[in-house]
């Protein structure tokens, strides 16, 4: 029995196809495998999203964060930001408690070790010990440096106020990180413009974080899943479509969404192909919400771009969301949803960015499926480890980029994925 | 001893009471599945708003479910019943007696404190949610009405989904 276990343990995991078509269930619920995850992808040559720079507008406002499930802190500072293992250089405890706040310094509660906002140690009680007695009682060890007891630091982008942080001396600047195809794609959402941060939501699933990733790169479940779209009349048949991966290696990628010229007859067109999505007849007392207001050369209904590892950004009609994905585990991860508009909203722009918070989020309309089916897949495949999933969507057509019915995204990840964690 | 509740003016038991009984039948409501009727307990131009503690202590206005109206409640119905897809489960609602901050004739101001506990398919029962109601009821004729009900979580991750009303 031991040796079984032993040497189920011990099985690599391998993709039957490079081209990812093939994914063994094993990746989403492996300790081994999210382990080498967290040293291979977070610890290693990635940008990783941590904050828009308008959640800590002030100096020395700070927020508590994850790098994969190592807990860091990014805060700014005079010279711009600084982002820090939250982990004391002494005992290892937990450095900042707050989620949010602004401090100037930091202290560990446990031995009262004082860290400046940049993570340099700046004060340790009884370091030339006390008197007492007349005797004096000696401090911390002669050999001790305070200079080499900071925090570990990070590098840390800031890439027109979406702030990345990285563990890796060999992480190319975030220009090149994002790469030709994909950094148009972000500038579009927020080069030039004063972000201004509306809040966050957060959804906990207890589902591996690829499922999700998989997920928001998969436009062929949109309308079949999401059935909001489709009982109230809103998905457009015939809608101009984008689904581009990052060429060099797959893991970054954006899907958009424009609506086209004229409206078609969306139920008659879906009734015909027989999906289960006929309750029409139903319309929504107050559409308001489903509005866009232009602000864009093209106005996509949906702009969903990943930026590998823990990034999603999301523009969809007008509401505007950076989502970081945080693993807590093989089985679990947790999503926020960070809410911002722009400085120079029109009083109506940011209320109905504020209204289509109903689309998105924990309750969306438009999105609430999106964890449950995620658990749907964990709790179905957590014993069968060497069986795989088929991506065979488009499979044949490897360039085509003009569609929505097609899985080439998510195969496209997973190519990616097995390089960088060498499987 | 006893000073500070002497001070305090006597308060209104059978106005408490309806506000309480009012909230009693709202949870009710929701938790028999009876979601079609949870419109009727809000005035036509009333909003709904649910929000992380998180949030509103912070001055941030990001909800996870916003209806600016009684129609946006109907329309809520509407695509739970219809259109989006989550596991069945039920809701118990375990409320605390209102206290009253503001009475004024035919309009109050009250918090709550709500539990809810969902229980899905499996039998697997979880607080799903804590926190409170902020509210502000008119009276009309057919009874207490909501007219502002703003339900501020405290539990901030949302477990998986919410589809459900509080």
């Amino acid at each position: 029995m031991t040796q079984m276990t032993t040497r189920a343990a011990d099985r690599e995991v391998s993709f039957p196809q490079a081209d990812g078509s093939r994914v063994p269930y094993r990746v989403f619920s492996s300790q081994e495998v999210y382990d080498r995850e967290q040293e291979r992808i977070y610890r290693g040559p990635h940008w990783s999203f941590v904050a828009l720079a308008a959640e800590i507008p002030n100096l020395h406002d700070f927020k508590s964060t994850f790098i994969g499930d190592t807990p860091v802190v990014v805060t700014r500072t005079e010279d711009g930001f600084s982002c820090w293992v939250n982990r004391c250089a002494h005992r290892g405890a937990i450095v900042c408690r707050e989620k949010f706040g602004n401090r100037a310094d930091h202290t560990c509660v446990y031995h009262q070790w004082n860290y400046n906002a940049n993570g340099a140690l700046q004060g340790v009680p009884f370091r030339r010990g006390i008197k007492a007695d007349g005797k004096r009682l000696t401090g911390m060890a002669k050999d001790f440096q305070q200079e080499n007891f900071g925090l570990r630091t990070l590098r840390v982008a800031d890439f027109h106020g979406l702030l990345f942080a990285t563990f890796s001396e060999e992480t190319p600047d975030i220009e090149d990180y994002l790469g030709p195809e994909m950094q148009p794609w972000v500038e579009r959402i927020v080069k030039g413009r004063d972000l201004e941060y509306l809040g966050c939501t957060r959804q906990y699933a207890h589902s591996n974080w690829k499922l999700y990733y998989e997920n928001v790169k998969d436009p062929y479940h949109a309308s079949l899943l999401h059935l909001f779209h489709t009982t109230f009349n809103i998905f457009r048949v015939g809608m101009k479509a984008r689904s581009i991966p990052d060429s060099r290696h797959g893991l970054h990628s954006i899907i958009t969404v424009t609506k086209p010229e004229q409206d078609a007859d969306t139920a008659a067109a879906y009734q015909k192909q027989s999906i289960r999505s006929m309750d029409s007849g139903f319309t929504l007392e107050d559409p308001y919400l489903l509005g866009q207001i232009s602000e864009f050369d093209e106005d996509t209904t949906n702009h969903i771009q990943t930026i590998f590892p823990q990034l999603v950004i999301q523009q969809i009609h007008n509401t505007l969301v950076a989502r970081q994905v945080l693993p807590k585990g093989p089985g679990e991860f947790e999503l926020v949803f960070h809410f911002f508009g722009y400085a120079d909203d029109t009083p109506e722009l940011r209320e109905l960015r504020l209204l289509q918070a109903n689309l998105v989020g924990p309750a969306g309309y438009i999105s609430m499926e999106d964890t449950e089916v995620t658990e749907l897949v964990q709790d179905a495949t957590v014993r069968d480890g060497d069986a795989t999933s088929f991506l065979g969507m488009a499979l044949d057509a490897p360039d085509e980029q003009d569609t929505n019915i097609t899985e080439s995204l998510i195969r496209n990840f997973w190519a990616g994925y097995q390089k960088v964690m060498g499987y | 001893m006893g000073t500070t509740t002497d001070a305090r003016p006597t308060p209104d038991l059978m106005l408490w009471l309806e506000i309480f009984e009012t909230q009693s039948r709202y949870a009710h409501a929701i938790d028999s599945d009876d979601l079609e009727t949870w419109p009727a307990f809000f005035t036509e131009d009333a909003t709904y708003t649910i929000v992380s503690r998180e949030n509103h202590d912070r001055g941030l206005p990001a909800p996870i479910l916003h209806c600016r109206n009684r129609a946006m409640m109907r329309d809520r119905v509407v695509a739970l019943r219809n259109a989006n897809i989550y596991e069945e489960h039920r809701y118990r609602h375990s409320t605390s007696g209102p206290v009253i901050l503001e009475a004024d004739g035919d309009s109050v101001r009250t918090e709550t404190s709500y539990i809810v506990v969902r229980t899905g398919q499996a039998g697997d029962a979880e607080v799903y949610s804590a926190g409170s109601y902020h509210d502000t009821l008119v009276r009309t004729d057919a009874g207490w009405r909501y007219r502002e009900r703003k339900v501020i979580y405290d539990t901030s991750r949302v477990l998986t989904l919410l589809a459900t009303p509080i």
